[in-house]
């Protein structure tokens, strides 16, 4: 309630500016799960590799896919704060 | 801030950086490319030229035959022209250029021919009633559920590479931007970040969406 009372003596472009800027940061808590995914889909391939060395260029190039894969939910998340700082709708 | 230039309007369409750096690389391609099959000998030792070609080819091959099956061989030539443009587009880093594929159109587009290529290859494998039979499979209640996944395919395999290049040209900028005072500091540390962003992300990037394409192209005429 002290927020609102706070905030409400600013201009509504101002807060509009600031939550953006705040919501921008946030979105990109999304790298979190990216980071656990890709290093989840390395520690699988460093332990294959360790059981048949011979299958090392397949095991890598499905590695690479893998980690790609699970990196799309951090693009999403880049996505949703590039749109918050240079192209917001909101302001427009 | 950072989108790319226009440049004019022609007719109603904007001429944009994106579109003058396609025309760029392509004459690249076009002449690196030319050069690569002149002078072809069947017999005796190939020179340099002809060996690297056959090489690219023989690998694209054994690709397409390893991920689609040896009886769809056909693919092989559409999924090496998509690498090379992928590969030279994202590359162009490397050459001082912005790069094409950090605009959403581009890849919006290579991601829409993938989307008819899926449906038309597996409508022309299976004919039509088995083609539609695969939306009720397990249970038909489910129907939305799978048609959104026909959608939800090229909608995330055009932003991946977006997303992937527009960071790379971010970071790139702001990097520039603060050590552009700094003439020394300037000259060394972007380097290992052009290796990275430019190199690495770019070929991981484009053998992604090749190999993406292809698993799913398979899939859907195996069914």
């Amino acid at each position: 309630m002290f927020l609102l009372t706070f905030l409400s003596q600013f201009d509504g472009l101002t807060v509009i500016k600031a939550a953006s800027s705040i919501g921008a940061g946030l979105a990109m808590i999304s790298g979190i799960g990216c980071g656990i995914g890709q290093g989840f889909a390395g520690g699988k391939a460093a332990d294959a590799v360790g059981l048949r060395p011979e299958c090392l260029g397949l095991i890598i190039k499905t590695m690479l896919i893998g980690a790609a894969t699970a990196q799309t939910c951090n693009i999403f998340g880049l996505i949703v704060a590039l749109l918050l700082l240079f192209a917001n709708p909101l302001l427009g | 801030m950072n989108g790319p230039e226009i440049y004019s309007t022609i007719f109603g369409f904007q001429l944009t950086e994106t579109v003058v750096n396609t025309w760029i690389i392509m004459a690249i391609a076009f002449v690196i490319f030319y050069a690569l099959t002149r002078n072809l000998k069947a017999e005796g030792r190939p020179g340099l030229a002809q060996s690297m070609g056959e090489m690219v080819v023989t690998t694209m091959d054994n690709l397409v035959g390893s991920s689609m099956g040896k009886d769809k061989m056909q693919f092989g030539a559409y999924m090496l022209s998509l690498m090379m443009f992928l590969i030279f587009c994202n590359i162009s880093g490397f050459i001082g250029l912005r790069a094409p594929t950090a605009d959403l159109n581009v890849t919006s587009t290579l991601a829409i021919m993938t989307f008819c290529m899926i449906h038309y290859s597996s409508i022309k494998a299976n004919g039509i009633k088995r083609y539609a039979k695969e939306y009720i499979e397990p249970l038909p209640f489910l129907l939305p559920m799978n048609i959104l996944e026909q959608f939800t395919l090229p909608l995330s395999m055009g932003f991946r590479v977006f997303g992937n290049l527009t960071g790379g040209v971010i970071i790139m900028g702001l990097v520039y931007g603060a050590l552009s005072e700094a003439m020394y500091l300037g000259l060394i540390i972007p380097i290992p970040l052009h290796f990275y962003f430019d190199g690495f992300v770019a070929a991981l990037q484009a053998f992604v969406f090749t190999m993406l394409t292809m698993v799913f192209i398979s899939k859907g005429m195996d069914q």
